[in-house]
């Protein structure tokens, strides 16, 4: 039965080569365009080892290209995860309203983000803008929202928080209903005060979600693209460029594709380190049934 | 001491969905009360009504002295043993149990000996670290009891604690029970739908059906002196066989009492013999359908001219026999009116059965 070793990786076959030709091919590609100088024309690679990496980390911008990368996932997966959390156990409740609102606040979701960055560039224009016009009916001064160093990348959070809210507030709602009604039960009979429900039944109870969240979030927020390319383009005075404009400019812009690559292969490097991290310290924590 | 009293109480769902209706109940301190009932019949309602996990839509709970309709199910003084246990997952065996202590405010010096101590009793020392995911069903209902017992209640209150187990682990868990109810003397009120579970546990019987209570008293007076045709059906194993009087009219003749639509008798109580006798009492004859040997007493299902039943014989079994007379005495007869309520007739008077008087072993 000569056959019956090959056979089974012809069977597996289309779906690895797939996997290889769109998957892993182009991640191999990429480390090895950063270790070259190229500028997408020319014929020839030049080879420039560990430079374009050094010239990258030497680089002040790209170093705050990172840290603004890390706030803005950082408060987004903060701010996405808390207030979902609120408004699910406020909305975790039978009646008309209840429902009505759990599908309002899920609609950002089904949005596209470029008619969701058109939309917030109007709300958020500094002269015409419907949040400016509200602050001036309550008597407050105008915040130039997009276009302040200072409050562009809060500004962006903000948005993206907004998109995030209606699937996490969904996620946790369905986490919250599988939790058994016993377990209140039993607590109520064990004269459990709210807070404590919440904090020793409630929330290990939902750890998976939670734990499904962050991670779906933080991978989400590292990669924030079209916002930024929509309405701040990095800007203004760098201070809303992340990694994944950080090197659609070099490589699409500029045509540093070297340099791109190595900007691309150090994002790689942080969401392999993250995401290990979640399994070694975070995923003792989650209770799964 | 806390003897628990339900005055006319009635709980509906939604649109006068009635699930107990005018319900007056009283259960004795000490007690080991059995509800029973089939499944629907309102006995688990009942048991969250008195710990307070149901509201009631009219009616008084009184524990004690104290009418608890407005108190908290935590400040009841009572604990309770969930069907699926209710365990909390994301604790550890030691964290269930002290959960209760911890919410009570004792310090933890004084916690930590509590949690031995019942440990101890249900045998769990070993286990105190684990999680109850980690655990068998049997120990997972030791946690079980070990979290109710823990906050030393009034009233224990088990919501058919038994019945995700198997066969074997159910019959120890039950003598255990018992035992436990010996030690600590408080009152436990336990839902089943199983009335072998509840003939062989309680000292008192509450047999319900469809929200109202069909009779309370005692395993062996349910038994032997059901208040109407329904407790005759529910307790006993198999259950009274009941034939329309019409039907057996003309084999007795001694039956006037016009009230009388149904008779009953219970499987044990008929003889079975293949020549026909010249008793008193009821004389059928009949042809077996099937024979169930089940070791110290046999089954038989025989069809009769009166309609199918039940015979259970201490006897060797009668195999290669179809055709048998089957005699029941008049004084094992219970008599029913058309809406199934017992009507006890003057002239044979219900008397304790003369088999069991003559000494012989009943089961």
């Amino acid at each position: 039965m000569r056959s019956v070793k090959w056979r089974p990786y012809l069977f597996v076959a289309p779906a690895i080569i797939v996997f290889l030709v769109f998957f892993i091919q182009p991640i191999f590609y990429m480390i090895y365009l950063s270790f070259h100088d190229w500028n997408f024309i020319s014929p020839d690679k030049t080879f420039v080892g560990l430079g374009n990496f050094k010239e990258l980390l030497s680089d002040p911008m790209f170093l705050e290209v990172i840290r603004n990368t890390l706030m803005y996932t950082f408060f987004t997966v903060l701010f996405s995860i808390s207030i979902a959390l609120l408004m699910s156990i406020w909305l975790n409740k039978q009646g008309w309203m209840y429902s009505f609102v759990q599908g309002a606040v899920f609609s950002p979701h089904i949005i596209s983000l470029v008619s969701i960055a058109m939309l917030w560039m109007w709300i958020m224009d500094a002269d015409y803008g419907l949040l400016n016009w509200v602050l001036s009916l309550v008597g407050l001064e105008k915040v130039p929202w997009l276009t302040d160093p200072n409050t562009a990348l809060s500004s962006l959070i903000i948005i993206a928080v907004w998109k995030n809210i209606g699937y996490f507030t969904l996620i946790i709602i369905a986490g919250l209903q599988s939790i058994p009604k016993h377990l209140y039960e039993a607590a109520a009979l064990d004269r459990t005060p709210p807070w404590r429900r919440f904090a020793k039944i409630t929330f290990p109870m939902l750890s998976p979600s939670l734990f499904f969240l962050t991670i779906i979030g933080i991978l989400d927020s590292i990669k924030v693209f079209e916002t930024i390319s929509i309405i701040t383009k990095g800007g203004p005075l760098n201070s809303t460029n992340t990694l994944v404009y950080y090197i659609y400019e070099n490589g699409f812009i500029f045509f540093k594709i070297g340099y791109a690559s190595a900007a691309g292969v150090i994002l790689l490097v942080i969401l392999s380190i993250l995401t290990l991290l979640y399994f070694k310290v975070l995923s003792k924590r989650v209770h799964y049934q | 001491m806390a003897k628990i009293q339900l005055k006319s109480v009635s709980k509906a769902y939604g649109n006068n969905k009635k699930v107990i209706e005018d319900m007056n109940l009283e259960i004795q301190d000490g007690s080991f009360t059995v509800l029973v009932g089939p499944s629907g019949c309102g006995k688990s309602t009942t048991l969250r009504i008195i710990a307070g996990l149901e509201e009631v839509s009219s009616g008084e709970i009184w524990i004690g002295d104290r009418l608890v309709n407005d108190v908290a199910p935590g400040k009841r003084g009572i604990s309770m043993v969930f069907q699926n246990y209710a365990l909390y997952p994301t604790m550890s065996v030691r964290g269930n149990i002290e959960f209760g202590l911890e919410n009570m405010k004792i310090p933890k010096a004084e916690r930590k000996k509590m949690v031995e101590e019942i440990a101890e009793v249900v045998d769990l020392t070993e286990y105190l670290d684990k999680k109850p995911q980690n655990l068998s069903g049997g120990q997972r209902q030791r946690v079980a009891l070990a979290r109710a017992m823990v906050k030393k209640p009034d009233v224990f209150i088990f919501d058919e604690p038994l019945s995700n187990l198997d066969a074997k682990l159910r019959g120890q868990m039950r003598t255990e029970l018992i035992q436990l109810h010996k030690r600590l003397g408080t009152t436990f009120i336990y839902v089943t739908h199983d009335q072998v579970e509840a003939m062989s546990m309680g000292d008192e019987i509450v047999i319900l059906d469809k929200g109202h209570i069909m009779q309370q008293a005692a395993p062996m007076e349910v038994y032997h002196n059901p208040a109407n045709q329904f407790v005759a059906n529910f307790i006993g194993t198999p259950s009274m066989n009941v034939l329309p009087k019409s039907m057996v009219e003309g084999k007795t003749g001694m039956i006037t009492d016009e009230r009388i639509s149904y008779i009953g008798f219970r499987p044990e109580h008929a003889d079975m013999q293949m020549e026909k006798l010249d008793t008193s009492g009821i004389n059928l004859s009949c042809e077996i359908i099937t024979m169930e040997t089940l070791g110290s007493e046999t089954l038989y299902l025989v069809n009769s001219d009166a309609g199918q039943f039940q015979v259970k014989s201490f006897h060797a079994p009668l195999i290669d026999t179809k055709k048998v007379h089957v005699t029941i005495p008049m004084d094992k007869l219970y008599y029913f009116d058309t809406q199934g309520n017992r009507v006890f007739v003057e002239e044979i008077p219900f008397q304790t059965p003369v088999r069991e008087a003559r000494g012989e072993v009943l089961v």
